[in-house]
């Protein structure tokens, strides 16, 4: 239906309107009658044995209702926090998962770590008492750099004693041996990707509630998967079955990979609520709380070879990367720098030889997950570093050395394990090349020298999977769950629509995008649809929203629910008709007889559907409203080139973007304005891990130093330019729709293509994330020795 | 504990606070007013804030007994007769808003930014002003259109 409502227009988002007016409902925002307040003792070690913990002084103070410790938790037979992919090193091994206690036994093992919990009348309280707990450590060594963490003395798990979690490889190794020994040029790199913090800017938050008649619990939290969190609740804590246990996931706050995961202190909340009388315990994570406690992301120490022919032909690719899992594996952990990162290393090339090895490695830190793009920022970072540093050491212009080595032909089957499906990377690099005026780039450079400044321009082409994922493909490779979406479609006899969804919105506009999808499909109007989520006792299942997989999964399963309505509607228009079904067409939101003059509108089937006077009952059953789930039969690869521009002070090493342009494939879009807007925040979280961000702990103290929004940059207003972007669309062809994601895509391409243009412009092979001021400052100090 | 009594959206109200209580608290727990956010406890993120006798203040950072008897807006009350100020409507119609977590602290920014400044704003004028509010979704592009937008119609 072209109505200005359907697939493919700018609809202004209907959720819009409660959260501009101070409307909205994020956990925080609940209270509930009797609630008392919850918080945390933490570790102030980065590695310690925990000798006793004395909670005689804290439970006297004010207002302290109970104090719980892990001997609490682990006397209630409460399982421990899981990682839900199981990862098998390359001697078959598998991988050496630690114990994650909920709340510490015996031992903490990074800054942060979870030691007990106070719950009081009031969040003052509750604190005040929690600085009275009087906990005797044991202080161990500890290691905080991945680099170091290999067989480092400071041994974090009985279970791995030289911390290696895993020692995992893709490809053939010999064969890539094989094409480096005939090769013409070998490029090499080492490359560090920067540990992040996400920062969502709602901080995590819960309340958890026991009801003592009903011996039934209530979890409202921070997520972006509530039926995941009830089911591992109850199938791994333990906690009370899933018909007993309701997850409650309102308005959240931005996500970015990091409420995904079970948490230590969501679980305690409902899990506490019990044994203080079935009174509510809510939680809201302090800023400082956020940055100690929440997974973190990337953390990768990389070398990287790649060889070439005579030709400029890439023929081998080997990766070696060290990857920080932390001080405990996260609930997606494992399968991030293994299945969501070297898969991607083929990048958008034609590579006959990939040979990558990947090391996880414990160290005393906050545990490293998914945070935006997991896994694939890191590949595309390595790939389009190296590709670049490839193009410059054979003379060759970067764009045109990433032409010659394009996949060309679809499918294309990968060294490591993908199939892109479709795509045109020629078409991408072309608009791209336009649109940043590459022509022009010479005269700007020379115009920022004769200022004293360095000019770059750096290029990113990168390919992702998302769209997660075909469930049979992941469990396969280690999955604990299958990667399906779920939809309901509820048609009420008055016409409008119920949309209840697995999928969960906590930023990207489901509320509008599916209802466009709704409207096109029966088309009625937006505003009679409205769309259910993040609730498991309103939505029967689902696997809610990360890997960008809401559109090309989620979307899906509404079409293929839609897909039953129509059929379904069409038998009772048939017979309120007195046709045939067969003879029955749907369009722009009326049923016609063919041949006849005869019609009915969409609400007069529904009402026809639930007074159910006008067809026999026996055969068509009263009611309109049908169910589906989607398993999808491939992972979806959305490409692209990002071309960024910097000019560096000369004087100060400020590195400024001034150009950024991205032009993109996702396939077919549902509503531009949506997706522009995921882009422009995905390369500003990308510029952010660029130039500005990175979670620092001190090697002396393993405190994290970077704690607090004085400390960890995140990028600003006035940090990032405003955004040239573009589109090119080649539809996917494993989804109805066509589509592909565009959640990650902005942060998976830009870190590289602003790296690119920072080397470029100060003629160096490497310059470390992030590339602050006085980083940068440092190589030009260098640079300006050499010259002398 | 004083009390206080302080007009907030136009109307009275009145309570008694710790001397500790912080604005923000008593605009969200005492009064229920929730959609003034706290994202931070450093006063960087500026979801928390509101105007205060017309000036934009981080509510995080102020004390509630320190505004006996101050006028305060929150987000809650920018609309007019179910009419949504005009940079409100400039956040929605450019597509400046995202999770919404930071947008109330964004857009009584963006007012008081515009009654300081005036209407004409330039990029960079809005790009530096924003330097006290953090927003992690949008990368900002389309909330410094939605700003430039919202001020022309102010």
């Amino acid at each position: 239906m072209d109505n200005g409502t359907g697939i493919g227009a700018r609809v202004k988002r209907k959720e819009d309107h409660r959260f501009l007016t101070g409307k909205g409902n994020y956990t925080d925002d609940i209270n509930l009658p009797k609630q008392t307040y919850a918080y945390f003792v933490r570790s102030p070690h980065a590695h310690a044995t925990i000798n006793k913990i004395g909670t005689s002084k804290a439970r006297n103070m004010p207002g302290v209702v109970g104090i719980f410790t892990g001997e609490d938790v682990a006397a209630t037979k409460l399982g421990g926090l899981i990682c839900g992919w199981m990862i098998h090193s390359k001697d078959g091994s598998p991988m050496k998962a630690g114990p994650h206690p909920i709340l510490a036994l015996g031992k903490v093992r990074y800054v942060g770590d979870h030691v007990a919990v106070v719950i009081a009348e009031t969040r003052e309280q509750a604190k005040a008492a929690a600085a009275a707990v009087e906990v005797d450590y044991g202080v161990l060594p500890h290691v905080v750099d991945v680099a170091d963490a290999m067989g480092h003395k400071a041994q974090i798990h009985d279970v791995a004693p030289d911390n290696r979690v895993y020692n995992w490889s893709i490809g053939d190794e010999a064969a890539t041996d094989a094409a480096f020994k005939r090769a013409k040029h070998i490029t090499k790199i080492d490359l560090v990707n920067n540990r992040l913090i996400p920062n969502a800017m709602e901080p995590r938050a819960a309340i958890g509630c026991y009801d003592t008649g009903a011996e039934h619990y209530t979890l409202y939290t921070t997520s972006q998967n509530p039926h995941v969190a009830r089911l591992v609740i109850s199938a791994f804590h333990g906690l009370a079955p899933e018909h007993k246990l309701r997850v409650i996931a309102p308005d959240v706050g931005g996500g970015f990979g990091s409420k995904i995961f079970i948490y230590a202190e969501e679980v305690v909340c409902v899990w506490a609520s019990r044994f203080v009388g079935g009174r509510p315990v809510k939680w809201t994570a302090e800023r400082t709380e956020s940055f100690l406690a929440d997974a973190h992301g990337r953390d990768h120490v990389t070398h990287a070879e790649m060889a070439t022919d005579a030709d400029g032909k890439i023929i081998g690719f080997k990766v070696h990367t060290k990857a920080a899992m932390g001080a405990y594996l996260s609930t997606f952990s494992s399968c991030v720098p293994t299945y969501l990162y070297a898969t991607l290393l083929s990048g958008q090339y034609n590579i006959p030889n990939i040979y990558a090895e990947v090391d996880a490695l414990y160290t005393n830190t906050a545990p490293v997950d998914a945070y935006r793009g997991a896994g694939r920022p890191e590949a595309t970072y390595v790939v389009e570093r190296i590709v670049e540093t490839a193009a410059r050491e054979l003379k060759m212009d970067p764009a045109e050395f990433r032409r010659k080595n394009f996949v060309t032909q679809f499918p294309h089957q990968t060294p490591v394990i993908m199939c892109y499906d479709a795509g045109d990377y020629a078409a991408t690099l072309d608009k791209a090349l336009e649109i940043a005026d590459v022509k022009g780039f010479a005269a700007r450079k020379a115009a920022s020298a004769a200022k004293g400044n360095y000019r770059g321009l750096g290029y990113s082409a990168y390919i992702e999977a998302c769209g997660i994922a075909p469930s049979a493909a992941v469990g396969s490779l280690g999955a604990g769950v299958g990667l399906w979406e779920s939809a309901e479609v509820r048609v009420n006899p008055v016409g409008t629509v119920e949309i209840l969804t697995g999928s969960h919105s906590h930023g990207q506009g489901h509320e509008t995008t599916f209802a466009q999808l709704v409207s096109d499909r029966l088309g009625i109007d937006i505003n009679n649809v409205s769309i259910v989520h993040g609730d498991t006792d309103k939505v029967q299942f689902g696997m809610g929203t990360y890997g960008s997989r809401s559109g090309a999964v989620g979307m899906t399963a509404i079409s293929k629910a839609l897909d039953k309505i129509e059929a379904k509607a069409k038998r009772i228009a048939a017979a309120v008709m007195e046709s045939s079904p067969d003879d029955v067409e749907f369009k722009n939101g009326t049923f016609t007889v063919k041949g006849t003059d005869k019609k009915m509108a969409f609400g007069e089937v529904a009402l026809s559907a639930y007074v159910a006077h006008k067809f026999n009952s026996a055969q068509v059953e009263p009611g309109l409203k049908e169910s589906a789930f989607h398993d999808p039969s491939n992972f979806v690869f959305p490409a692209g080139v990002h071309i960024a521009e910097v000019e560096i002070d000369g004087d100060t090493g400020v590195t400024t973007v001034v150009n950024y342009t991205a032009v993109d494939d996702f396939g077919n879009v549902i509503n531009p304005m949506i997706v522009e807007g995921q882009v422009h925040g995905g390369i500003t979280q990308g510029i952010g891990q660029a130039l500005a961000e990175g979670a620092v702990y001190d090697k002396e103290s393993g405190q994290l130093l970077t704690g607090s929004y004085m400390d960890y940059q995140m990028p600003r207003a006035a940090d990032v330019p405003s955004y040239k972007l573009g589109f090119t669309c080649t539809p996917c062809p494993s989804n109805p729709l066509g589509m592909k994601g565009c959640g990650e895509a902005g942060a998976i391409a830009s870190p590289a293509a602003v790296m690119n243009a920072v080397t470029d412009a100060l003629g160096v092979v490497d310059v470390p994330m992030p590339a602050t001021p006085h980083v940068v400052w440092k190589y030009m100090q260098h640079l300006k020795k050499a010259a002398e | 504990m004083p009390a206080i009594s302080m007009k907030v959206n136009g109307e009275a109200v009145c309570g008694d606070v710790e001397g500790r209580t912080l604005l923000v608290e008593f605009i969200r727990e005492k009064l229920g007013l929730t959609g003034t956010h706290v994202g931070c406890d450093t006063s960087q993120c500026g979801a928390c804030v509101v105007l205060v006798d017309g000036k934009a203040v981080k509510s995080c950072t102020a004390l509630a007994a320190a505004h006996d008897g101050a006028d305060v807006t929150t987000v809650e009350g920018l609309a007019r007769d179910g009419k949504m100020h005009p940079m409100q409507e400039a956040f929605k119609d450019n597509h400046g808003l995202q999770c919404g977590f930071c947008t109330p602290g964004m857009v009584i920014a963006s007012i008081d930014m515009v009654n300081r400044l005036g209407k004409n704003l330039s990029e960079e004028t809005i790009r530096h002003e924003l330097e006290g509010n953090i927003c992690r979704c949008t990368g900002y592009h389309n909330i410094v259109a939605a700003v430039k937008a919202g001020a022309a119609n102010m």
